[in-house]
């Protein structure tokens, strides 16, 4: 049986400040599918993730982006978000006042009204965050802080793997969520989102290193060097650039 | 002419109204007053700490007196109803400007609190009220002077030594009159050496439609050791013009809680004056101002540190949406001798649209050595990385919004040291921001009631 396209970039160029960063960017994703994009710093991975997110001060030049049937370009952040697309923060923002419980009530409830369902009851509620908390071992008295606020690095990222187990996306980006991490958090971190998996959702991870990838077993591995995406195949590309580097890439690149 | 001679005419020609209908102490002060204000003017915007906010202005229009205190709906005391939950109080209501105690209040008063008419505590206690009344506000303020030449009644509370009062004072200002109407009321608080109380101030418009001014006046004589929280909640109508000093002075060791907050207001100018006497003082003075619309909110405070070894910290935040415009003005002075200070100030605010305005002017003057002081102010619009992380959790952009906004206000409402005051307080700023209209739902329909009779 053939897979459905969750996920489908054409041709798409952004920039930031009027420099171009991303130069006809194309790229299909899967129901089920796990894929790494790679490369060097600099190279536009985290300005396609917050393009996709639909942050404010990226403006897309070019390109259209199809996520399940829908134009995900024209959708407010909210819709984005409402429709299935999760980004997990490189920098989880600190949001000092406003409590977890809160935060996390308001992002369950919003996406209950967009689908016209009733709203969560406060026992239901706090049952469904119970459970999702045991999945990334997300300590009781987080949540009863200010969103991140003084969270360690490891904390943050486990909380945006909370959030992502509560809002159950179809397509979830994790954006150097290795980083900061220390080898017990990034299992968990990786555990939670293995565990999160199926074969109706799908995941872009983003990362300098392989050392996630050991955990989170990508089906495919992108290279974005340039704004472009100069090389795609299978895991073993990212052992290969992990022994090489990506000088070799840059340089069959530039001799283009 | 400025608007001031109106009001020096009232006082020659109906003086002996005014005094037969109040009490010699607070008539004795008149004629002092009187002598303060010749030659002087009204603050208006040409006059320093009052470049936003024009009191000639406020003042000019003849809104009514009422000197000869006809036609006082008593019976509204009796049919009001505070329905703050968790939050049991000792209730007075000020109509226009004449007290009326709620309920069994007077019988439930530990002895010798009082809690009361200003006018009758002063024909009750003529010595003890006059020791005090006049001798922390300053006649060298206008609007203080004019306020003391024409002041009828208010409210007198009085806290013995040593005594802590364990239930709340609850002090609820209405305005209830079917034309324009300006009510002068005057608080005094005395409170006796290691005495403690909290009391909360209420400030209502009952038709919103209607053209009210008030001029309000508190001393607060805090003794040797004592302790009081104040909390003061604005919620008025568009309609209301507000001119309000609050005058305290501390003796050493004391505690001095103020909390100035604004739901909604027409146009309000908030004057706070602390003096610290005494050493070894604490002093909190928080602001919270939410205005939208055309409201207009302005803030002078000035901490004068004199004793030694006095902590005070000043807090003011601001939230201003559509064309409301903002102004703090803060100051603190720290005295020669006042050694081991350590005194605060931060203003902060956010403008939620690009019509708001907002004015602030921190002032710090230090003539001390070994003291630790800071100051800052900023005004700025909502973090954009927060709102957008909350937009990619599928929180819509005005929610967001207003949880942000909400938790900007947070750090204010959290000194609120009443715990049933605080929630509410919580949920009545999450629904102003949300637009709703934030009158406190039970009390509003004790106003309602009070509509129909």
């Amino acid at each position: 049986m053939d897979k459905n396209i969750l996920l489908d970039i054409h041709d798409l160029h952004a920039s930031v400040d009027g420099k171009e960063i991303l130069k006809g960017i194309n790229l299909r994703v899967n129901e089920g599918e796990v894929h790494a994009i790679m490369g060097p710093n600099g190279s536009g991975k985290s300005t396609l993730s917050m393009v996709l997110a639909g942050a404010p001060g990226y403006s897309v030049t070019a390109g259209s982006v199809d996520f399940h049937g829908k134009q995900l370009l024209e959708l407010s952040p909210e819709d984005r978000s409402h429709e299935g697309l999760f980004l997990s923060f490189q920098y989880p923002v600190e949001i000092p006042g406003v409590s977890m419980v809160n935060f996390m009530r308001a992002a369950v409830n919003e996406k209950r009204k967009y689908f016209n369902e009733p709203q969560l009851s406060a026992s239901d509620f706090l049952k469904l965050m119970r459970q999702k908390r045991a999945i990334v071992e997300l300590d009781n008295k987080l949540a009863s802080r200010s969103v991140n606020e003084g969270f360690s690095g490891g904390e943050k990222k486990r909380n945006e793997i909370f959030q992502m187990a509560v809002l159950e996306p179809r397509l979830s980006i994790l954006d150097e969520t290795d980083s900061g991490l220390d080898i017990d958090a990034l299992r968990i971190v990786a555990g939670g989102v293995n565990k999160l998996k199926t074969d109706r959702n799908a995941t872009i991870v983003i990362t300098h290193y392989q050392r996630l990838l050991d955990y989170i077993k990508p089906d495919f591995v992108h290279v974005l060097y340039k704004g472009r995406i100069v090389k795609t195949a299978g895991p073993e590309l990212a052992l290969e650039l992990e022994e090489k580097g990506y000088d070799w890439l840059k340089q069959n690149e530039n001799q283009d | 002419m400025g608007s001031l001679s109106q009001y020096t005419d009232i006082y020659r020609d109906h003086r002996e109204a005014l005094d037969g209908h109040s009490d010699p102490v607070i008539n004795a002060m008149r004629a002092e007053a009187y002598e303060a204000l010749k030659g002087k003017e009204l603050p208006d915007r040409h006059t320093e700490g009052y470049e936003k906010t024009s009191i000639e202005e406020m003042m000019a229009p003849d809104f009514g007196l009422n000197i000869n205190r006809v036609n006082i709906p008593v019976d509204v005391a009796a049919s009001f109803h505070c329905g703050v939950p968790n939050m049991s109080t000792l209730l007075g209501i000020v109509v226009n400007d004449s007290f009326h105690p709620v309920g069994t209040m007077l019988s439930r008063l530990p002895d010798g609190v009082i809690y009361g008419s200003l006018a009758k505590a002063a024909a009750e206690h003529p010595e003890l009220v006059g020791r005090y009344y006049g001798k922390v506000a300053s006649l060298d303020s206008a609007t203080t002077a004019l306020n003391t030449m024409l002041v009828q009644d208010g409210v007198f509370i009085y806290v013995p030594k040593s005594v802590a009062l364990e239930k709340p004072l609850q002090l609820v200002n209405i305005f209830s009159s079917p034309t324009p109407l300006m009510a002068i009321r005057r608080v005094l608080i005395v409170m006796e050496e290691g005495a403690s109380a909290q009391l909360l101030v209420c400030d209502h418009t009952q038709d919103c439609a209607q053209k009210y001014l008030s001029s309000q006046i508190v001393e607060i004589a805090l003794n040797a050791n004592s302790r009081l929280d104040y909390y003061d909640l604005e919620e008025s109508g568009e309609g209301t013009a507000r001119c309000s000093s609050i005058y305290a002075r501390q003796e050493s060791g004391s505690s001095l809680l103020i909390n100035g907050m604004t739901l909604s207001c027409g146009n309000t100018r908030n004057d706070y004056a602390i003096e610290i006497a005494g050493d070894g003082c604490d002093t909190l003075l928080a602001g919270m101002a939410i205005a939208s619309g055309h409201q207009h909110i302005d803030n002078n405070s000035s901490v004068n540190h004199r004793g030694s070894h006095c902590h005070s910290r000043q807090l003011f935040k601001y939230v201003l949406d559509d064309d409301a415009s903002g102004a703090f003005e803060g100051g603190i002075v720290v005295n020669e001798g006042a050694v081991m200070t350590e005194a605060y100030q931060s203003d902060r605010n956010l403008l939620a649209s690009t019509g708001a305005k907002m004015h602030t002017k921190p002032q710090l003057l230090i003539y001390c050595d070994d003291v630790k002081c800071s100051h800052g102010a900023t005004t700025g619009q909502l973090d954009q990385e927060a709102l957008f992380y909350m937009r990619s959790r599928g929180i819509g952009e005005k929610m967001a919004r207003t949880m942000l906004m909400q938790a900007f206000m947070s750090e204010v409402i959290d000194t609120v040291r009443m715990e049933g005051l605080r929630e509410r307080l919580h949920m009545l700023v999450e629904k102003r921001f949300h637009g709703q209209q934030s009158f406190c739902g039970d009390c509003a329909s004790g106003c309602a009631s009070v509509k129909k009779q």
